[in-house]
Formats: C-alpha cells, sequence, structure tokens
C-alpha cells in the first residue's frame, strides 16, 4: 500500500483525534475552574458534591466513563439520540479533564500568599478584580508546567474514542492494519502522535516563556 | 480633627483575648507609633483599624464615620458601599511589601488608580512616576518587583499606597522584612512624610526612630496599652515598670 493513500485515509482520523482534542480542552479548562470553586466553597454540600464528582472521575477508568456517557441515556431514560456519538465523546472527555484541572487549578489558588489577597483589599479592588487581575495570573504561571503534563495526556487519551466507535486516529490504523495485514499503519499512528505531542509542548514552552517575565 | 477614633476595641482569636480593651485617637498630620514586644497584640490592632481582620466588640470611626460600632454587645460594620468608601480613607504598608510581582512596577503604583478610582490611564501614569520620582526610583518604573531591592520594594508599596491620596497611612513593621542596612532608606522616607504631615500609624520596632518621628508613642503588651503620651517622655521618661523593662532590653543591646 502506498504511503500516501495510507496517510489520506488516516487524515480523517487524525482530524477527529485533533477536534476531540480541542474541544475537551475548550470546555474541560473553563469548566475545571468552576469545579475548582465548587471544591473550595464554605457550602458544605457543593464541596461535598464536587469532591464525589472529582473523585468518581478520578478513581474509575475513562473508557468506563466514555460508555456511561454514551449508553446512559438510552439505558436510563430510553433516548436515543442521532449522533450523539461524537457528543458524547466530547462531554466524556471533557468532564473528566475537568476534574483533574479541578484539583491543579486549586493546588495553584490555595498556594497563593494571603498578603496577595490583602494588599488588593486594602487598595480597594473588588474580589471579582482580585481574583481576575491579581490572582488568576499567577495561577496560571505556577500550573503551567502542571497543565502541560494533562494536555499530553490527552492528546493520547483520545485514542480511547474507539470504546465507542467513533473512528478517532488510531481506530483507523488498526482497521487499515488488520485490513492490508500490515503495521505501518501503527508505525504512522506513533509517529502522528508524537508529532502531535512535540507540537503542544513547544508551545506550552513558548507560553511559559512569555510568562517568566517575573517570579 | 481626628482622623481615627478607636473606642473599647475588643478582638479575640478562639478563645484567646489578643486585644482587650483598647481606645485611642488619631489627629489629622499626627504620627503615632505602636511598640511593644512581640505578641502584645499591636500587629492585630492594625489590622483590625485597617479591617483585614474583624473585631469583636467596640468602635472604629474615620473622619467622623462610623465603620464599626456597637450595638447590644455586637460589632456591626458599616453597608459595604460605606465600608468601600470608608476604606479609601487609609492605606498600608505590609511587613512583606505584598507587591503584585506580575505587574511593573508602574503598574504596580498605578493600577489601583485606575481600576479601582477609575482615573484616567494618563492621570495615573503622572501621578505614579511623581511618586516614584519622591521615591528615588524613576528609573525602575518598568522593572519587576523580583529586580528590586527589599528597600526598594518597600518603597514601591509606600508609593502604591501613597497613589490614592489615603487620609492616613498605617505602616505594620515597615523595616522587620529588611537587612538592617537596608531600613534607613525606609525610614528616611517615613520621616519625609512625617515632615510633610502625612497622619500616620508606625507599628516598630525601632525605638529611636519612634522616638524621632512619632508625635505620640503607644506602648502596649498582653493586648491593652500600658503607656500612652508624647514620644519623648514614653522613650526617655517611662513611667510604667512594663515600659521600662521593655526599653532596657533594647538599649542593652
Amino acid at each position: 500500500m502506498d504511503l500516501s493513500v495510507l496517510l489520506s485515509q488516516l487524515a480523517e482520523g487524525m482530524l477527529i483525534s485533533v477536534e476531540i482534542f480541542t474541544l475537551t480542552l475548550v470546555f474541560s479548562l473553563p469548566l475545571g475552574l468552576l469545579v475548582a470553586f465548587g471544591r473550595m466553597s464554605k457550602n458544605p454540600i457543593i464541596r461535598n458534591i464536587t469532591k464525589i464528582y472529582i473523585s468518581v472521575m478520578r478513581g474509575t477508568p475513562l473508557m468506563l466513563q466514555l460508555m456511561v456517557v454514551y449508553f446512559g441515556p438510552y439505558y436510563l431514560f430510553g433516548w436515543s439520540i442521532r449522533g450523539y456519538r461524537f457528543l458524547a465523546v466530547i462531554i466524556g472527555f471533557s468532564i473528566n479533564y475537568a476534574a483533574y484541572f479541578a484539583e491543579i487549578y486549586r493546588g495553584g489558588i490555595e498556594s497563593m500568599e494571603v498578603g496577595q489577597y490583602e494588599a488588593a483589599k486594602i487598595l480597594g479592588y473588588s474580589k471579582s478584580q482580585t481574583f481576575i487581575k491579581i490572582i488568576l495570573p499567577q495561577v496560571i504561571k505556577r500550573i503551567l508546567p502542571a497543565v502541560t503534563n494533562e494536555i499530553i495526556t490527552l492528546i493520547k487519551d483520545t485514542s480511547l474514542a474507539f470504546v465507542i466507535s467513533v473512528s478517532e486516529m488510531f481506530t483507523t490504523a488498526q482497521a487499515i492494519a488488520a485490513a492490508q495485514k500490515t503495521t505501518t499503519p501503527f508505525i504512522v499512528a506513533g509517529v502522528f502522535y508524537y508529532v502531535f505531542n512535540y507540537i503542544v509542548a513547544t508551545t506550552m514552552e513558548w507560553v511559559e516563556k512569555k510568562v517568566s517575565y517575573y517570579r | 480633627m481626628k482622623i481615627l477614633e478607636v473606642k473599647n476595641l475588643k478582638k479575640d482569636f478562639e478563645s484567646l483575648e489578643v486585644i482587650k480593651d483598647i481606645s485611642f485617637d488619631v489627629k489629622e498630620g499626627s504620627v503615632v507609633a505602636i511598640i511593644g514586644p512581640s505578641g502584645s497584640g499591636k500587629s492585630t490592632l492594625l489590622r483590625c483599624a485597617t479591617m483585614l481582620e474583624t473585631i469583636d466588640s467596640g468602635e472604629l470611626k474615620y473622619l467622623g464615620e462610623h465603620a464599626v460600632q456597637t450595638i447590644d454587645g455586637k460589632a456591626v460594620y458599616a453597608s459595604p458601599k460605606d465600608l468601600k468608601r470608608i476604606q479609601s480613607y487609609y492605606g498600608l504598608v505590609f511587613q512583606n511589601f505584598n507587591l503584585f510581582p506580575h505587574f511593573s512596577v508602574i503598574k504596580n503604583v498605578t493600577d489601583a488608580l485606575i481600576s479601582v478610582q477609575k482615573k484616567p490611564k494618563d492621570e495615573a501614569i503622572e501621578i505614579g512616576r511623581r511618586l516614584l520620582e519622591k521615591m528615588g526610583l524613576e528609573d525602575k518604573e518598568d522593572a519587576y518587583p523580583f529586580q528590586l531591592s527589599g528597600g526598594q520594594q518597600q518603597r514601591v508599596s509606600i508609593a502604591r499606597a501613597l497613589a490614592l491620596n489615603p487620609k492616613i497611612l498605617f505602616f505594620d513593621e515597615p523595616t522587620s522584612a529588611l537587612d538592617p542596612e537596608l531600613t534607613g532608606e525606609i525610614l528616611k522616607v517615613i520621616r519625609e512624610l512625617a515632615a510633610e504631615d502625612m497622619t500616620m500609624v508606625i507599628v516598630t520596632h525601632e525605638m529611636s526612630f519612634a522616638r524621632d518621628v512619632a508625635d505620640r508613642i503607644i506602648f502596649m503588651d498582653g493586648g491593652v496599652i500600658i503607656e500612652e503620651g508624647e514620644a519623648c517622655d514614653v522613650i526617655d521618661n517611662p513611667q510604667c515598670e512594663r515600659t521600662k523593662m521593655f526599653l532596657n532590653k533594647f538599649e542593652n543591646r
């Protein structure tokens, strides 16, 4: 099989992998912040619900979670939703990664010196101004290495979408490999993941450099 | 005119009484130094006065306006809107500076002017530059806090507090985090402010500085005011045994 033919067959799968990756980040990064707030809430009900949520998300396999999100609506309510497959992948990935991001945010927020809040209060900043202008930028700088770790894991995790038959890159590669009786698609897949990760890691390195103007 | 009035202030942490019953006034243009051994409650008093801590009972007035009063034995704070205005009457310089590390020096000084007081940016920058010049930091406006010495950082934080044009400025041990050779530059700045009749309350361990710069000195121990009076009287001719003992320790060093 010609490499260019193979690549064009894999291209669609690659695109889906990139889509899963991008959409998951778009939803889970802000959702994670919301969950972090819940986890740090003074209200014990909100705090404990969030704690259980994080515990379940981190304590069970993502593969299983994807199956629950996809099959759940049908088994629980008898709903069958058209075109739900891809949406289920995005929901499953987003709520899973939000739990991990939430704990990273929480670690960052709790590591902030109380003096920063006090200085802001004395200067008259409102609570939201204090968080957005003073706290969050410093938190982002502190958590970047941990976030980079998660993002890199996410790239590789996109292959888990196969469990509900979303043909991302790895599923496609497996199908071609089985049909053609060749291992080349796996090599191409490996190269694809590595290059993807390399780009992401380099980008994150650049972002870290960008915020290294202060200590 | 009285800028600050504190009456019968009480503050407990858990069951520990940190401030037992403290009353004092600060008149416009005067400098009050608060001295005392560590654990005497002087920093807590400052934190209560600047509302970083809530008080349990007593009264706190700025420019005749109640920030807190005690009704039926309970401390009642003014409405958030009133508190926001009252808060703008005072500034605080911290022991550890608490500059914003991600802001340049000029942004540290001007950002509250722009985002809290809603001043136009160029006006704020003008105010900021004038204050930095006054602090001898005109060449540092684009630097970041980590690039400055402790003394320079503390001068930036004084400029940041002054930018908002407070009626009264509190200092919480402003030289305690500094190397001995850097304390002089901060004390000089505070002396200059005193000469301009800036109203100030300073918690300090620098006894000779307190005598020079302050009009009145409050000596605290165990959460109460042991002795209060004219600065030179309290330092040079203390009346209470505890004040004498405390000051002796400093002389013997």
